[in-house]
């Protein structure tokens, strides 16, 4: 298990390696669809972003209403190749981590090579464990989008596993090859 | 006739999603387990056992299992001997209204699919009534997440592909989809019927119960030849690989036309929340 100090160490993000596990602590940022869009038009028409995304990471996920007492509602990972197209322009910017669930593009992939960037998996469906971990929730901007706000999250110990790192390992391809039979 | 009231479907709805949402069916869990001790990848194992924790630790302090709380999907069987007052599916989107804005559920549905503005209570439900002889009034309700959905697909086969192209077509379906459906999964599959009638099976065979079985000597073999080869792909929990990609495949059949083998395979994530209950 690796801890991953959020902001993160670009030499720390460079040296993790397909299927490790991290433990995240520090502040990480959620964005979805809806919120990408608005984030990259920004940086199309040249405006800055309402967020510092420079050695910063990235989740995507759109949680549930918090119940009375707790931080954040269930928290767990949505698809990541939905945010395919908006990987590069953030990536650019300084982005170093995404969080999310699912394969993504080969393009994609290269581009995580290009800016020494990695993907990092968080299980889908275990979005009420995941929450436990979430201490601080407040929503940055676009409120107006609901659970696809930009909210900013304080965590302690979000436990993620390396996906893609930055010198092109995939743990799906290598997972799936290892224990395919037809 | 036996009279129902409307009000008295609201709040049965209401009670039902916020349920499904926070507590796992506990066959799905006692299947979760299984496939926790049956799985050979480590990590597989490491990503079944936090599943299975954080269904039990949902249903512990009634947490949504997953923060992808679905559209609501809601199918009324109605006896012809039934009565009720009123528009009967104002009464189930009033019941999904209170569920989701009152029970804490994620509001996933927008008004338009182009303008995609979100209606901010989960409504419109999708609602399905069937007509049955009698006076049963039954409710089954579903919260369906989108990553599982967005992998399903209809498919007009011909005759000659036969159960060879129905399988192919399945693993395809399947091993394409990889980790973005949350495997393991469960595969409903819609054989027979015409385009519209082989997507509404699909469905059905994901609303029967995680551990029964297919009446139907074919569509049973089918079931259990499907999960094994599917489970030979490699693809594992959350797509990290190992031998558990699928905890069941349910198979339901129709009649069709000569010329025709309509197949729809909806995809089912390991969260696989449904209520069911007779008013």
């Amino acid at each position: 298990m690796i801890e991953l100090k959020s902001p993160v160490d670009e030499n720390l993000v460079r040296s993790l390696r397909a299927g490790d596990t991290v433990h995240i602590t520090g502040v990480i940022y959620t964005g979805r669809d809806a919120a990408h869009k608005r984030l990259c038009e920004l940086l199309e028409r040249g405006e800055p972003l309402p967020i510092d995304v420079k050695n910063s990471i990235i989740y995507y996920v759109g949680p549930t209403p918090a119940k009375p007492g707790r931080a954040i509602g269930s928290a767990g990972p949505t698809s990541s190749y939905r945010m395919d197209p908006y990987a590069e322009p953030l990536l650019k910017q300084g982005l170093k981590v995404m969080v999310g669930k699912g394969s993504r593009s080969s393009q994609f992939k290269q581009l995580l090579q290009q800016y020494g960037g990695v993907y990092l998996s968080a299980i889908g469906g275990a979005a009420a464990s995941i929450s436990e971990t979430i201490k601080k929730c407040e929503v940055v901007t676009y409120e107006d989008l609901g659970a696809e706000a930009i909210h900013r999250l304080e965590v302690e110990d979000f436990y993620a596993i390396v996906t893609y790192d930055s010198v092109g390992n995939d743990l799906f391809e290598q997972g799936i090859e290892k224990y395919r039979q037809i | 006739m036996r009279k129902i009231e409307l009000a008295e479907v609201t709040a049965k709805i209401k009670e039902m999603f916020i349920e499904a949402c926070e507590d796992i069916p506990e066959n799905v869990l006692k299947t979760l387990k299984n496939a926790e001790a049956e799985e050979q990848s480590p990590l597989g194992r490491e990503v079944l056992e936090k599943i299975v924790e954080n269904d039990l630790l949902a249903r512990d302090k009634h947490l949504p299992i997953c923060q992808d709380t679905g559209v609501a999907v809601v199918m009324l069987t109605i006896g012809s001997e039934v009565v009720f007052e009123g528009d009967i599916y104002e009464a189930v989107n009033d019941g999904v209204r209170q569920a989701y804005t009152e029970g804490y559920l994620r509001k996933s549905v927008v008004r338009h699919p182009l303008d995609r503005v979100n209606t901010k209570d989960n409504t419109p439900a999708i609602v399905h009534v069937k007509i049955v002889p009698g006076d049963v009034f039954r409710i089954d309700v579903a919260p369906k997440g989108g990553g599982s959905e967005n992998m399903s697909v209809v498919k007009m086969l011909i005759p000659a592909d036969g159960v060879e192209g129905i399988k192919k077509l399945v693993l395809n379906t399947v091993f394409n989809a990889g980790g973005k459906p949350c495997p393991p999964i469960i595969v409903g599959l819609g054989i027979g019927g015409n385009f519209e009638k082989c997507a509404m099976m699909a469905k059905e065979a994901l609303f029967r119960e995680i551990d029964d079985k297919s009446p139907d000597p074919i569509a049973r073999k089918l079931e259990e030849e499907l999960l094994e080869e599917i489970n030979k792909l490699g693809v594992g929990p959350m797509g990290f690989g190992g031998t558990v990609t699928c905890l069941a495949v349910k198979v339901n059949t129709y009649p069709c036309h000569i010329a025709s083998l309509p197949v729809a395979i909806n995809i089912q994530c390991h969260a696989a929340r449904h209520k069911s209950c007779n008013l």
